[in-house]
Parts: structure tokens; C-alpha cells; sequence
């Protein structure tokens, strides 16, 4: 069962045991080095702690790309009352399929990091919130959880430094909106999965009022090595604001997609043609997503510059989000894909926010409209007006989600649009 | 600004467009601007429930911050400056009026809440001249919430205040929004609905557009006919503060008017309920007078003339006065009756007064209760020292009374238990009232009354605040308020003055009644004051 997208480009840390099954059972991920990262966290300060992961430059590998020590470092120094590590697997963004690996092939490295970020910010329960749909991988993670807490690594007292850590797995109901960190702390609450108003942000008042951090999969599957090998060690990898290794997870019209191991900065092009095989024979690129399909999409001429790290991918003209690169050849139709990713954030808007709610399934009906053939020149400038309403008028990034696409499609493929629009034409297949 | 405690209180100095306020700490932006009379469009937020921040509607700029922020749950600081009206902030509220129009029915001219309708305002004032969608709207169609409840749902604008109340104020969570996004819906759980329930009216008038309506007042009138009419909720002794609704010189609903000691923005659906009584058309429209076994109608002057002339015969025979009053009746009434009684020489005056057999209180806001107490003013009556007999449901105790042969005087009681025998031997029987009943058939006067609707006056709530109402409908007519007509005749035997203003009326209560002493309508305002023996109080 060898992992079956591999490339020599790669740089694995985190990925490091994917296509080893021995590396799920607990005796195999400890002969692999596991859980001696915890013991060298627990013997330190969590300050100490703290301050090796500001060092690494480690950023939060869910999308926003905040820096993980920093967030760390805003929970407050007492223990005046309960602490909470949140552990985002509702990985939910259409292109994303890293922390569903990670969890797959390597739980016990997630339940390290958790251990070693809860120590850090005085935490003593950590909840996974783990996607509805992920049944095998929260069915792994939960058997691993269960020998951890055999085995004394996780509970009362461990590894007998007298640390008390639990750790849940909680299981999702299916919503897009709980990958977003308050509408995931309400779900975990028992109440509806919708974004809350910030502030009070989730280190002063998170998961049942009180402080909490919360952190994606790869962000904390990151943690272990560095505190086993110390923060320089981390940035000999990446730029200096994004230092690091970050999977990436290739899909669309690319000879190998799959999850890749890269260092930050490594350019764009590179990870399609080297990495991935190229886009199919006879193809020529169209477009790249390069972040999930909440961010602004690339033209082909766009991509070739582009180095993916935080700052890269912004100067391009887009984010580099969860690292999410989905590949467009010319068969792909733009306007339809659109219309399906707007279709996907109308269906899944929480319903909170006027913007949000009406906005998005508005703009859905405006798409179809105009993919059915049906549309109006005048329709590309009300989308373009709507999506700026919608823009930074919200509770949470969700209509901003529905906006980015929709704009940077309508700048940089306003001809397939026009071509629908005028002649009926379709520019793509797919 | 001081507190009561004498304790400076801290504040916060900002700028809101331009002008310089300075509020307590903790003061919301939306308040603060409000502090300044500007006002911040909104739904979500309503000042009686937490504020969830989603309508997107009241967003404000702040200098220096990145984004706009939403005013009713941004905590004002020290040297912010907040512009409601800036552009930013004008092109926001633009563009989210224009989502709120996207599938909103626009059917103003059939709907209950025009004229009174926030997004009808809102629109008119800031929102697009056209709206731009050409997408067919989503429907969602009419259901019965049960209660007084009517849901539309496309005119829905989801601001959840109605959920709300429901689990914050009512605490009985019938209501949830259901479904997501675009397709998120207010709904009740299974065919429960609201049935039972003893507050939710409240959801209807906190709904800022129609999407709950009164079944009640469905299609009754337009909103802009109405005229407004600050009183007080004749039908318990809790006395919420409300308004009444009135055209064609009929109550057409009763609305809550805030009051944040008595009852806050709430009333409930019993009082809500019951206003048709107001609107009687059966009146006592002419003072009455029996000669010979017959009534004859008469002018006042003429009434009176004839009734004091008697009155004048009784007192100087010593005959005995049993008098009955009415909880019923205002403060001015009850002690002018009470003077007149003690001038003809009566010692008692009683009374009765219905009871229910519970009480509803309003978990969110306990102070709030449908008391068992149904008379709005039984505190006042026995503030003036007056005896309550009979039963519960206001019946009974009157035994010495029907067949008195001294002085009989009655002040609004309906004396619903007694035939028209009632009186039959008095010497003289005086009945001051509005509606016919059996029980005037054998009385010597009748003389016609307003009711609470139609004049002037003040009730004494169940913990002792004196509240002030005002005339909303014209008296049918001879009908004069009651304390006219008793204190004319006071006037006339005693040979002083008589008020001619409810104003004086109340001046002479409070000079005569230790509890009242020192209180005047200037004090009293709008939400009253509390009176000055609340050891007195009646309570239930």
C-alpha cells in the first residue's frame, strides 16, 4: 500500500510516514520517533514552548497563515480557568484533502502536536473537530487516541510528568461553515454551526466562554518536529516571513495530483510540470486556484511567475489559503465552474449575514443564468457590484468566499463569459 | 454623570459625525450615536434582547480600523471617531438593503405593517431606486404560528429577533430558524406552535417588518390611520404601559409602550387581548333621572340641580350612605367619590374585585406578571381606605346593600350578581356609570361616566407606581368623567371651588390622601412614580 504520488522534490516532514501503515499503530509510530517530542515539551516551560514554535516562523496552515506562536502567545499566563486547544479537521474547502491524510496515515503525529500545543497553552482538553464525512480517517484517529491513552501519553499524569491532557474527537455533522473556527466552536457547543461576532476572539472568551486555541491539522502535525529539532532547523526550508514545508494538494488536469511535500516559495510552475507530470498530453494550462476554492483565481500567464508562500501567491493576485492548487486546462469552462463553486457557498452560507445569505445565492442564480444561455452583458457588472457588497461586510469570510472567485473570473475570463453571453458559445467542456 | 450613589461613573469621550458625546463605559456605538438623536439603521438589535450583530445593517466606520463595524455590539471607546454616514458606510447600507429586497414579496399594499414597516423606511431613506435583481423570488408562503401568530415568510428579513424572544425573554423556545442560508426559515416546532404560550404576542410587534402579523388586527386598518395613545393596560394590576390604537373613535389593538421599571418593551397576550369592552357601543349616554317610576333623560344642569336638592335633604335627615365603588375607576374618581361620601356623612365605601386563578410571569423579565389581581387600579382603591368584599370573580358581599332604605352610591360597579330590585328601597340611589346593567333599573340618578379610554386620569399598579393615561377616544354623549360630576357636587355642597382639570382633580387627591402627598402629573410623566406608603400595597 505505497503512497502512489511521490516526487524527489519533496521535502517530507509532515507527510514523512504517508504509504506506511505501520506508522497508525502505536508501537510503529513510536519506533519511528513519536511522542519523543512530547516528552522533550512536557520536561520544558510552556512559555519555552512557545517560544521555540515564534522561532520556526511556523504559520497557520488552515488558510489565514497566522503565525502560530504569536496566536499562542495571546492566551493568558494563568489558569484561572479551564483552557482549550482546538484542533480544526473539518477541512472542508473544495481541493482540500491534506489533514484527511494526515489523519489517515499518521494520527498519532496530530495527537503529539495536540499534546505538545495544549502543554503550551495550559490546556487541559483538546478537542479534534473532525469532519462528518471523514469516516475513516476519525475511525484511525480514534483508535489511536484509545492506545495513546492505554499507553499513558494521553490523560492523567503523562508519561509521568504529572500533565494532565485529554483529548476528544469530536465528529462533525456535515457543514461547510464549521471549518470556520467560531462556527466550529458553536458546533462543538451543541448549538448551530455559525460564525460568531469577533470580538470577544477565542482566546478570551472561545469554546464554552473560555480561552482557546484553535489550530488546523498540519499546523499542529508540524509542531513535533520542531520542537524535536528546534525552530532554525524549521526555517531552512521557505522565506523568511513563510518559512517551512507545507503539503500541497494538486488536483484537476494534472498527470499526478495528490498531496506534495514542498517548501514554502517553491514556484508554481514547477510544482504542475515537475512535480505533477505536466498538465495532460496534448493540454495546455488554462487556470490555477491556488489556495481552495475560496481564493481568486490565476490566469495561465499569471502562474508562471508565481512562488507559492504567503506573500508569493498575493503578489500574483491571489492567496495562497490551505494550498489547495487545483489545475484548469483549456477543456475546463470557466463560467460553469464558477457557477458550481458559487452554487457550493449559497448551499452551505450559515444564513446569518444578509450579505452572505442573499448575496451568495443571488449571484448563484445570476451564473446560471448566464450558463444557460440566458444572460446579459449587464449581468457581469451587477455581479461584480453584488460580490463588492458582499466583501468585508460579514461575520466571517464566507461571502468574501463567493466574491473571489466570481470577480477574478469575470476580470481575467470576461471573453468566456461574453462568449456565452453573445453567441451561445462554450469555452470548455468540463 | 453621577451616579445615585454618589460615585463618578467612568465614561468614554467620542466623536459620532463630527459631534463630541461623552456615555458610560460600556455604552454600544449604536447608542452612543443615539445619545445624539442619530439613528442607526438596524434589525437584529432590539434594546430588550442580546444582539447577535448578523443583520449587517447598522455597520459604522471607525477612523483608522479596517473594516466597517457593526454599531450595535462595538463597545465605544475613549477618542474614537464614528461616522455613521459616511460614504463607506452609506454604500454598505445601500447594498444590503438591496439583499434584503432580493426575494422580499414587495407587497406593501396588502401587507399589515405598512407605514410602520422598518424596511419600508429604511429603503425609502437610503436604499437603490431600483433594485436590480431579475431572478424569480424564493417563496416561502403563510403560516399559522398559532396564538395571535401569523408568519409570512418571504417577507421575512431574518433578523431573529422573534427566536429571540422566545428563548431569551418568553424562555419557551417554540421558535428556530430552520434550514440554511437563502433558505433559512422561521419556524415552530411540529404543529406546536405558539399555542399556550402567554407572551408571544411581543413577537409580533418586535417583527420590523410583516413577516408576524396579529391575526387580531389582520387587514383591520393601515398603520399611518392610527393614532397613538399613551396608557395603561386596563386589564391587570401589573398597569404595563401601553398605547392605545385607535380610529374611528374605536381601540383597534393595544400595543406595549416601554416602561423599563414596570414592564419593559412586553405586555401580555391576555391584556393584549382584551380591548373590546373599550369599544361597547351600549352606553349610558344621558343623565337619567326616575320620578314618578319613569326615567326621564336630562341635561346636566338640570340632573344635578335635582340630585342636590336631594342630597341636601338626606344629609341634614342623617340619612346612612353605603357606597360601592369600582377598581376599575382612576384615582381622581375613586377619592372624589370618597370625599363626596364622607361629605354625606358614609363612613365605608367597599368594593369588588375579580381574581384570576394564576398568574404568568415572563421568565426573561420576572418583574413582568399577568397578575391575579384583574383590576388596574385596586391598589388606588385601597390607598384610599376602601373595603374589598365578595368573592373572586367579583361577586357576592352585597347583602346589606340591596335593600338599604338610607343613601345608596355606586361608582362604576357593574353589580353584574344583582336584578333591577338592586336599590329598590333607598331613600335616594345615586348610580355613576358607563354601561347599562340590571342593577340601575330602580335608581333615582344615573349619571353617565367616561371610561378610562376616554378621559384623563391615573391608576395605582400592584407595587404602588401611580401611572398617568390619556384620552384616546371622544366620550359618547353626555358622559363626563367621573370626578367632574362628584366634585362639582362636592363643590356645590361644600361651597368650594371644583377642579375643572384632571390635573386639578389630582391636586386635590394628593392634598387629601397622605399616600398621594406631594405628587403632581409633572412628577408622574410618562412612567409614573412610585406612591408614598408602598407598605399599603396589596400585592397579590
Amino acid at each position: 500500500m505505497a503512497y502512489p504520488y511521490v516526487s524527489d522534490r519533496e521535502v517530507r516532514i509532515v507527510s514523512k510516514f504517508f504509504g506506511d501503515p505501520e506508522a497508525r499503530t502505536l508501537a510503529g509510530a513510536r519506533k519511528r520517533g513519536r511522542y519523543e517530542a512530547l516528552e522533550k515539551a512536557l520536561a520544558m516551560d510552556p512559555d519555552d514552548v512557545v517560544q521555540v514554535v515564534k522561532s520556526s516562523g511556523l504559520r497557520g496552515r488552515g488558510g489565514a497563515g497566522f503565525p502560530t506562536g504569536v496566536k499562542w502567545s495571546f492566551m493568558p499566563k494563568n489558569r484561572d480557568s479551564p483552557h482549550y486547544l482546538c484542533c480544526n479537521a473539518d477541512e472542508s474547502e473544495p481541493g482540500t484533502f491534506k489533514d484527511r491524510e494526515l489523519m489517515r496515515w499518521d494520527p498519532h503525529q496530530l495527537i503529539e502536536g495536540c499534546l505538545i500545543a495544549a502543554h503550551a497553552i495550559r490546556a487541559e482538553h483538546a478537542y479534534i473537530y473532525c469532519r462528518g464525512e471523514f469516516f475513516e480517517a476519525s475511525a484511525v484517529l480514534a483508535e489511536a487516541l484509545e492506545d495513546a491513552y492505554e499507553a499513558g501519553l494521553v490523560g492523567k499524569d503523562i508519561l509521568g510528568t504529572g500533565v494532565e491532557i485529554d483529548v476528544t474527537v469530536h465528529i462533525g455533522a456535515g457543514a461547510y461553515i464549521c471549518g470556520e473556527e467560531t462556527g466550529l466552536m458553536n458546533s462543538l457547543e451543541g448549538r448551530r454551526g455559525q460564525p460568531r461576532v469577533k470580538p470577544p476572539f477565542p482566546a478570551a472568551a472561545g469554546v464554552f466562554g473560555m480561552p482557546t486555541t484553535i489550530n488546523n491539522v498540519e499546523t499542529l502535525c508540524s509542531v513535533p518536529s520542531i520542537i524535536t529539532n528546534g525552530g532554525e532547523w524549521y526555517r531552512q526550508w521557505g522565506t523568511e516571513k513563510s518559512p517551512g514545508t507545507k503539503l500541497f494538494c494538486v488536483s484537476g488536469h494534472v498527470r499526478k495530483p495528490g498531496n506534495y511535500e514542498l517548501p514554502l516559495s517553491f514556484p508554481l510552475m514547477e510544482l504542475i510540470e515537475d512535480v505533477c507530470g505536466g498538465v495532460r498530453d496534448g493540454h495546455e494550462l488554462k487556470a490555477v486556484i491556488p489556495g481552495g476554492s475560496s481564493v481568486p483565481i490565476l490566469s495561465a500567464a499569471e502562474c508562471l511567475e508565481c512562488c507559492l508562500d504567503y506573500e508569493g501567491v498575493a503578489e500574483a493576485g491571489s492567496m495562497l489559503g490551505c494550498a489547495s492548487v487545483i489545475v484548469m486546462d483549456e477543456t475546463a469552462d470557466i463560467v460553469k465552474q464558477v457557477r458550481r463553486m458559487a452554487s457550493f457557498y449559497a448551499h452551505e452560507s450559515c444564513g446569518q449575514c444578509t450579505p452572505c445569505r442573499e448575496g451568495s445565492a443571488w449571484v448563484t442564480r445570476i451564473l446560471q443564468r448566464i450558463e444557460d444561455g440566458r444572460g446579459t452583458e449587464e449581468d457581469l457588472d451587477t455581479l461584480i457590484e453584488v460580490t463588492t457588497q458582499m466583501t468585508g461586510t460579514t461575520i466571517c469570510v464566507l461571502s468574501d468566499s463567493v466574491a473571489a472567485p466570481v470577480q477574478s473570473s469575470i476580470e481575467k475570463f470576461r471573453d468566456e463569459y461574453l462568449a456565452l453571453i453573445r453567441r451561445g458559445e462554450r469555452m470548455g467542456v468540463a | 454623570m453621577t451616579a445615585g450613589d454618589g460615585q463618578t461613573r467612568e465614561t468614554v469621550t467620542l466623536t459620532v459625525d463630527g459631534q463630541v458625546v461623552t456615555v458610560p463605559k460600556g455604552t454600544t456605538l449604536l447608542d452612543a450615536a443615539g445619545h445624539l438623536g442619530t439613528r442607526v439603521p438596524h434589525y437584529c438589535y432590539h434594546p430588550g434582547l442580546t444582539s447577535p450583530a448578523m443583520c449587517r445593517l447598522c455597520l459604522v466606520e471607525i477612523e483608522g480600523a479596517p473594516k466597517l463595524v457593526p454599531s450595535c455590539k462595538t463597545v465605544a471607546q475613549d477618542g474614537q471617531v464614528v461616522l455613521t454616514g459616511s460614504e463607506k458606510a452609506e454604500t454598505m447600507r445601500r447594498g444590503v438593503l438591496e439583499f434584503y429586497l432580493v426575494n422580499h414579496p414587495l407587497d406593501c399594499p396588502i401587507c399589515d405593517q405598512s407605514g410602520e414597516c422598518k424596511l419600508q423606511d429604511y429603503v425609502h431613506a437610503e436604499g437603490r431606486p431600483h433594485g436590480r435583481s431579475r431572478e424569480p423570488k424564493r417563496v416561502f408562503g403563510r403560516d399559522d404560528f398559532g396564538a395571535d401568530v401569523l408568519f409570512y415568510g418571504d417577507r421575512c428579513v431574518m433578523c431573529t429577533r422573534c427566536v429571540r424572544f422566545m428563548n431569551e425573554v418568553e424562555q419557551d423556545p417554540r421558535l428556530a430558524v430552520v434550514e440554511r442560508g437563502s433558505r433559512s426559515v422561521i419556524d415552530t416546532f411540529f404543529d406546536e406552535g405558539l399555542e399556550g404560550t402567554a407572551f408571544s404576542g411581543n413577537i409580533v410587534d418586535i417583527c420590523p417588518v410583516g413577516a408576524l402579523v396579529s391575526k387580531d388586527f389582520l387587514h383591520k386598518q393601515r398603520a399611518w390611520d392610527l393614532d397613538h395613545t399613551p396608557s395603561i393596560c386596563p386589564n391587570c394590576s401589573q398597569g404595563c404601559n401601553i398605547e392605545l390604537h385607535t380610529r374611528d373613535n374605536l381601540v383597534q389593538r393595544l400595543k406595549p409602550r416601554a416602561n423599563l421599571d414596570v414592564n419593559q418593551y412586553w405586555m401580555c397576550d391576555y391584556g393584549r387581548g382584551r380591548y373590546e369592552w373599550i369599544n361597547r357601543a351600549d352606553r349610558v349616554d344621558v343623565p337619567l333621572v326616575r320620578s314618578e317610576g319613569r326615567s326621564k333623560a336630562m341635561g346636566w344642569g338640570e340632573a344635578l340641580g335635582a340630585l342636590l336638592e336631594q342630597l341636601r335633604d338626606v344629609t341634614e335627615k342623617g340619612t346612612t350612605v353605603k357606597a360601592v365603588a369600582s377598581p376599575f375607576a382612576s384615582n381622581e374618581d375613586l377619592s372624589a367619590f370618597a370625599a363626596l361620601v364622607t361629605q354625606l356623612g358614609g363612613s365605608e365605601i367597599v368594593y369588588r374585585s375579580p381574581q384570576a386563578d394564576d398568574e404568568a410571569v415572563l421568565k426573561g423579565f420576572p418583574r413582568l406578571v399577568r397578575r391575579r389581581d384583574l383590576a388596574p387600579n385596586r391598589t388606588g382603591a385601597e390607598l384610599l381606605e376602601m373595603t374589598r368584599i365578595g368573592d373572586d370573580h367579583g361577586e357576592g358581599g352585597l347583602e346589606g346593600f340591596a335593600r338599604h332604605d338610607g343613601v345608596i352610591l355606586v361608582l362604576g360597579a357593574p353589580l353584574a350578581d344583582q336584578d333591577s330590585t338592586f336599590g329598590s328601597d333607598a331613600a335616594l340611589y345615586v348610580y355613576v356609570g358607563a354601561h347599562p346593567v340590571s342593577a340601575m333599573g330602580s335608581a333615582h340618578f344615573v349619571l353617565p361616566q367616561t371610561t378610562f379610554a376616554e378621559q384623563e386620569g391615573t391608576f395605582v399598579n400592584h407595587e404602588g407606581r401611580v401611572q398617568r393615561f390619556w384620552p384616546a377616544l371622544q366620550a359618547p354623549g353626555a358622559a363626563r368623567p367621573a370626578w367632574l360630576v362628584l366634585e362639582t357636587l362636592l363643590g356645590e355642597l361644600t361651597g368650594g371651588t371644583a377642579p375643572a382639570r384632571a390635573e386639578e382633580a389630582f391636586q386635590r387627591l394628593a392634598e387629601r390622601s397622605p399616600a398621594f402627598a406631594g405628587l403632581s402629573y409633572r412628577d408622574l410623566g410618562t412612567t409614573g412614580a412610585l406612591v408614598n406608603e408602598p407598605a399599603r400595597l396589596v400585592g397579590d
